[in-house]
């Protein structure tokens, strides 16, 4: 009993500075990233929330942001980067493109990222303004902190199954 | 504006030019598959007319429609209904046009092409620019070109399977490569 509450602790602790050091990985592949970079600009200025670097490589990243419209052909570079990210990792899907295809209703758009990744937060828009972007990382700096996450999530359940077998 | 391209056209290839069509400043030939290459060297290397920028070459696929061989100059006509067109008329035009910077002119040559024969000779040898414009359209729309030295797909991916651009592609059908699976959440 004791041994849990402590190993809870310790995870509430590690949530607590994942939250505020989220390494971003801009999957930009449209006219949103424009207004991603208004955001990590200084007027909006994403640094504020510690989301600040933006890392090009996803072994260095926990935050997937996918900003832009997503085609078939794409989503395999997708999911492979998605696959090369260390755990535990959250993905933003920025736009609407990216959460559902927006009006692209075609041969050649995907409709959402989530076709192929886990998304945690969603961002309509577009494009969004950078306010919401900023809002959808609180969104998602609560659920770090709650361990909500889908890559959370999985881990825990993962443990729980190694656990039920160990016994 | 520039009738004297055309008018060189016709005096020099004659029945291989089918009709002719100057309005708006746009000059429009509608040539012959089999003399399509003749015409498009001439056009090259004639020093009169010196066409050495190739801007663009497409497909239209008029399923359904009448085909628009020369530039209306009176407001579009509503589109006739499929079954009043004969079977055998083309159902798809190469188009492609040229200008040349030394006159500042330039034309637009159309190529009726068949159903069941799309295919015609490729002009990426005289102007190389057409090389990655015919894998274009090879790919959305299906353009056989002979002689092409790689015609593959550029934008779909090989797995695709028809040509998207086609007016029978069912606008919304998708070809997914990869999809997650929804059952680990």
């Amino acid at each position: 009993m004791g041994l849990e509450i402590a190993t809870t602790k310790l995870e509430d602790a590690a949530n607590w500075g994942r939250k505020f050091s989220l390494f971003t990985y801009p999957f930009v592949t449209a006219c949103c990233g424009m207004e991603f970079m208004s955001v990590a600009a200084p007027k909006y200025d994403i640094a504020r929330f510690g989301a600040e670097f933006p890392r090009f490589s996803p072994r260095q990243s926990d935050l997937l942001m996918v900003v832009g419209t997503i085609t078939e052909r794409q989503g395999p570079i997708l999911k492979r980067v998605y696959d090369q990210m260390a755990e535990p990792k959250w993905v933003i899907a920025f736009g609407v493109c990216a959460s559902t295809g927006g009006f692209y209703q075609n041969y050649s758009a995907m409709p959402g990222a989530d076709q192929v990744i886990p998304v945690d937060v969603y961002i309509p828009g577009c494009p969004p303004r950078p306010e919401q972007v900023l809002d959808a990382l609180m969104l998602l700096m609560k659920r770090v902190q709650d361990g909500r996450g889908h890559s959370q999530v999985r881990h825990k359940r993962e443990q729980l199954a190694r656990h039920g077998e160990g016994t | 504006m520039a009738r004297n391209v055309l008018d060189a056209l016709t005096a020099k290839f004659g029945g291989a030019i089918l009709e002719t069509s100057s309005a708006y400043g746009d000059d429009v030939a509608v040539v012959k598959r089999e003399s399509l290459l003749d015409v498009a060297g001439f056009l090259k290397s004639d020093p009169a007319m010196a066409f050495d920028l190739p801007c663009y070459c497409t497909c239209v696929d008029y399923l359904g429609m009448e085909m628009l061989t020369v530039s209306p100059t009176t407001p579009l006509a509503v589109p006739s209904i499929p079954s009043a067109l004969p079977p055998e008329a083309p159902r798809y035009a190469m188009v492609y046009e040229l200008r040349s910077i030394k006159h500042r002119h330039r034309v637009r040559l159309k190529v009726p092409l068949h159903d069941n024969d799309l295919k015609l000779p490729t002009l990426s040898g005289l102007w190389a620019a057409f090389n990655w414009l015919e894998r274009e359209t090879y790919d959305m729309y299906g353009v056989a070109f002979e002689g092409h030295p790689d015609l593959r797909r550029i934008f779909m991916y090989d797995e695709f399977i028809g040509h998207p651009l086609r007016k029978d592609y069912p606008k919304e059908r998708r070809q997914p490569l990869v999809r997650r699976e929804w059952t680990d959440e």
